[in-house]
């Protein structure tokens, strides 16, 4: 991300596929470029999808992207004053962070204050990138869509370190958390401090969102946020299980995405994206096709006739 | 249980409660005994919840003295169990019953709990009162997938988990159907009875508990009565304490109606301070 202007590095389009996927990921390995985004991209995943677990349960999607979007002005207004873009990012984030903690999960039309800053940070991003001279289009498309490919060695040490501290809060707040997520007036009652837990949560999730950006960009944050909680939550109902599930997810989607675009040309964030799009659309149709057939097959069961009603239950149908 | 000490669970002595010095009711003096049930009745927006928050030491008293288990309230008390109104849950929300029900044991401690023997231990305390409220047939599923009954036993069971003296009860009945409503009315019972709770509870309609409540808590017009169903369900007391008139019918099963007498309403003859003229206290 810190590429600025440079053409971004990709593997030059189109390795062929081998069966011997190891020695593929040995060539991967390689390069450097290749080494830096598979380590960020690990580090973020984690992070992404054991905070997404939260983000789900307490209904903060829409603060996560609005926050995505408010750094948007942070790492366009880094570009101008020739600062690695991930510093403007975690600046605006953890300040739009802390901001929508202290607005609270109750206070009706949270979303409409949040909505208009993002509106405004938006702007900002685009003058921000009119200012940076030339208007280069390949760092706008880099900060709204990722590019993992382009991490620095620094950004690696700064993506590990912020990682280590969001997924360190994330276990430290574990339990209150989840109670005032899930019962915050018991939660107040019982002497949890609920307010500043949604303070350091927003804080938290703004370091999630900051080194997200680096791998699927302020647009596709959703992708590694989001999606995997949510496939998570269809699959268990246990808080531990989810949050394995939805890290697991995480890292399949970016894993999977990286090594797909080293046979191709596409953007890796476009691969990340699809495979937990994918496996989305899997983990809600399948059930319900079980479903369904198990329907199709009871309905098979009964007899063709008039049914045998008894009147005393309900008009039930006897077996 | 560990009230043998005798005195008062709860003892208020001119008690006025509110948000930014604006009272909400005021000068309510009345005590409540161990064991005792007491229903909180009144109007929407009466202070209803207001004292419970209160008691919960979740609010300050503007005025007046309060004092649970003969200290003022503080938050955190591991004495007093509460459920608080239910909300709705989504269908998929990945948090079961039964770790609902563990959070009211160490859902206050940071960190992450490992597993160990207190955490067993605390294990075994989860399915007892799992088992207390008889929700353990649909404890393990998603909590967005029980019912609105089965949710509110399941919370009442969080509330028993830490072996509470005192239960308030935001609303217990609310959004039950008429028969869910007297079973959820006689476990509060029973609970309460089998472990010596103090249980104070609001409500919308006193006749779907009037066979546990020992007394009711009236709250309306900025004042509070407490006492006995048959004194102060009564047309003249709540006439006074609502400073409108109010007629309270009784029918053969002894459930007593209130109805407000709308056309004298409509012309309200009080000034501000409308209930406040009487004094309202323990009766």
């Amino acid at each position: 991300m810190s590429s600025l202007g440079a053409v971004s590095p990709s593997f030059g389009g189109g390795n062929s596929f081998h069966w011997n996927l190891v020695d593929d990921f040995r060539q991967m390995w390689s390069f450097a470029f290749f080494q830096h985004g598979f380590e960020a991209g690990t580090v973020v995943a984690i992070v992404a999808g054991a905070i997404g677990y939260f983000v789900v349960l307490r209904r903060s999607t829409f603060a996560g992207h609005a926050l995505s979007h408010i750094g948007f002005a942070g790492a366009a207004g880094a570009v101008v004053l020739g600062v690695d873009p991930l510093w403007g990012l975690l600046v605006l984030c953890l300040g739009a962070g802390g901001v929508i903690g202290a607005l609270g999960q109750r206070l009706r039309g949270r979303d409409t204050v949040i909505g208009i800053v993002l509106a405004f940070s938006l702007g900002l991003g685009a003058l921000f990138l009119s200012l940076y001279q030339g208007n280069d289009a390949n760092e706008a498309v880099s900060i709204l869509f990722g590019e993992i490919l382009g991490v620095s060695s620094a950004d690696v040490v700064l993506t590990l370190s912020i990682g280590a501290l969001a997924l360190g809060l994330i276990c430290l707040m574990y339990r209150p958390l989840l109670f005032a997520s899930v019962d915050e007036d018991v939660a107040e009652a019982r002497r949890v401090p609920v307010r500043l837990l949604s303070i350091a949560f927003m804080m938290t999730l703004a370091l999630a969102v900051a080194v997200a950006v680096q791998v699927v960009g302020v647009l596709l944050i959703f992708a590694l946020l989001v999606t995997p909680a949510a496939i998570a939550e269809r699959v268990t109902r246990r808080p531990g299980r989810a949050i394995a599930v939805s890290v697991a997810v995480a890292l399949f989607s970016t894993w999977l995405g990286l090594a797909i675009s080293w046979y191709s040309n596409y953007p890796v964030s476009f691969f990340i994206v699809t495979i937990a799009f994918v496996l989305y659309l899997l983990v809600r149709v399948v059930p319900a096709l079980v479903a369904l057939r198990r329907g199709v097959r009871e309905a098979g069961r009964f007899v063709p006739g008039p049914p045998d009603l008894d009147p005393m239950d309900g008009g039930r149908v006897l077996q | 249980m560990t009230v043998a000490s005798g005195g008062p669970v709860v003892e208020a002595h001119f008690l006025t409660a509110g948000y930014r010095n604006r009272p909400v009711w005021r000068d309510v003096s009345f005590s409540l005994a161990a064991g005792e049930c007491v229903a909180v009745l009144g109007p929407n927006g009466a202070g209803k919840s207001t004292l419970l928050r209160v008691l919960l030491g979740l609010l300050r008293p503007l005025a007046g003295t309060v004092k649970v288990f003969g200290e003022p309230p503080r938050r955190g008390s591991a004495r007093i169990g509460y459920v608080p109104q239910a909300r709705a849950f989504d269908p998929e929300t990945a948090i079961r019953g039964v770790d609902l029900v563990a959070l009211g044991i160490d859902g206050h401690r940071w960190g992450i709990a490992w597993p160990s023997a207190g955490r067993r231990a605390a294990r075994a305390r989860v399915d007892q009162a799992i088992n207390a409220v008889r929700a353990s047939a649909y404890a393990h599923r998603g909590i967005g997938q029980v019912s609105g009954g089965e949710r509110q036993r399941l919370f009442l069971a969080q509330a028993l988990v830490g072996s509470p003296d005192l239960l308030l009860l935001d609303e217990p009945l609310a959004n039950l159907d008429i028969a869910n409503q007297s079973t959820m009315a006689e476990l509060v019972a029973e609970v309460a009875r089998d472990r010596g709770i103090t249980v104070v509870l609001v409500a919308h309609d006193l006749n779907p508990l009037r066979r546990i409540v020992d007394r009711v808590c009236y709250v309306a017009g900025g004042g509070v009565l407490i006492g006995p169903p048959e004194e102060v369900v009564t047309g003249p007391v709540l006439s006074r304490l609502y400073g409108a008139p109010v007629e309270v019918l009784i029918d053969s099963a002894g459930r007593r109606f209130v109805v407000g007498l709308e056309e004298e309403v409509a012309h309200p003859h009080t000034g501000e301070h409308a209930g406040h003229d009487h004094h309202l206290g323990d009766l």
